[in-house]
């Protein structure tokens, strides 16, 4: 539990946009696995099984929500990952400190919080958790060509949005 | 290599997943256009951002209210 539980917060927090929600799930995921240890196969790893009680428990709540401001289903505004980028300002070098300044974390987490949740899940996922593409398939159900796909959609849209931020607030 | 053929393949690029023939065909691109070199760049920046800062501590009393309804006590440890 002290191994999970962060990753089951973190992305719970991340795809609810929610403290006492994500907490609530956290909750739900480990009473529920508690429950269920019996039938745990061990087919997969326990952390991926976890991690998939933790993503349906989340999204059974996003579709209850009354009315949803964002689709669960529909990729990002573009169709592809390959857009030309808009943003060309080259803030790549800028030591972290210096960002850190700029109130990173809120930059940071109000650019992820713009993603659909198709795309925020895979990222939180694989680039945030630092699971494989293949745990992060299984835990979404998804091909792993599917969260390739979605990983890099991901990545070049908060690119964007951070060159934005970057550009705008005049660090670059 | 033009400019959108590379975009598409800049993850697999920057995670170290493609091939070696690619890897260079993008290199060279990259080494001659400063738009995708920036492109590049920030998105590796991006990337490394988030996996470093990107994710939300459980705070502890959360972890607490945690244990308290699984009935394991604050003292439980289960790893």
């Amino acid at each position: 539990m002290e191994r999970h539980s962060p990753v089951v917060y973190n992305l719970a927090l991340r795809l609810m946009k929610d403290p006492q929600e994500a907490e609530e799930v956290l909750q739900e995921t480990f009473i529920s696995a508690f429950r269920a240890l019996s039938r745990f196969e061990g087919r997969s790893r326990l952390g991926t099984w976890l991690y998939r009680i933790a993503y349906n428990a989340a999204l059974m709540r996003l579709r209850k929500r009354p009315a949803p401001t964002e689709s669960l289903d529909e990729p990002v505004t573009s169709e592809s990952g390959d857009q030309m980028p808009r943003q060309l300002v080259d803030w790549g070098s800028i030591p972290d400190d210096l960002l850190l300044k700029r109130e990173l974390h809120t930059v940071l987490k109000a650019a992820l919080e713009t993603l659909p949740a198709t795309l925020r899940s895979v990222f939180v996922l694989r680039d945030i958790e630092g699971l494989s593409t293949a745990e992060t398939a299984e835990v979404l159900a998804l091909t792993e060509t599917n969260v390739k796909v979605r990983l890099h959609r991901a990545r070049v849209a908060l690119r964007e949005r951070l060159t934005g931020y970057f550009a705008a607030s005049q660090v670059v | 290599m033009l400019c959108k053929e590379m975009l598409g393949k800049l993850s697999e690029y920057i995670d170290g997943e493609l091939e070696a023939e690619l890897c260079a065909k993008i290199e060279h691109h990259v080494a001659e256009c400063s738009n995708c070199n920036i492109v590049v760049d920030t998105l590796r920046k991006t990337v490394t951002l988030y996996h470093d800062h990107g994710h939300e501590p459980l705070p502890e009393e959360v972890k607490q209210r945690l244990l308290a309804a699984l009935d394991l006590g604050p003292a439980a440890d289960l790893r």
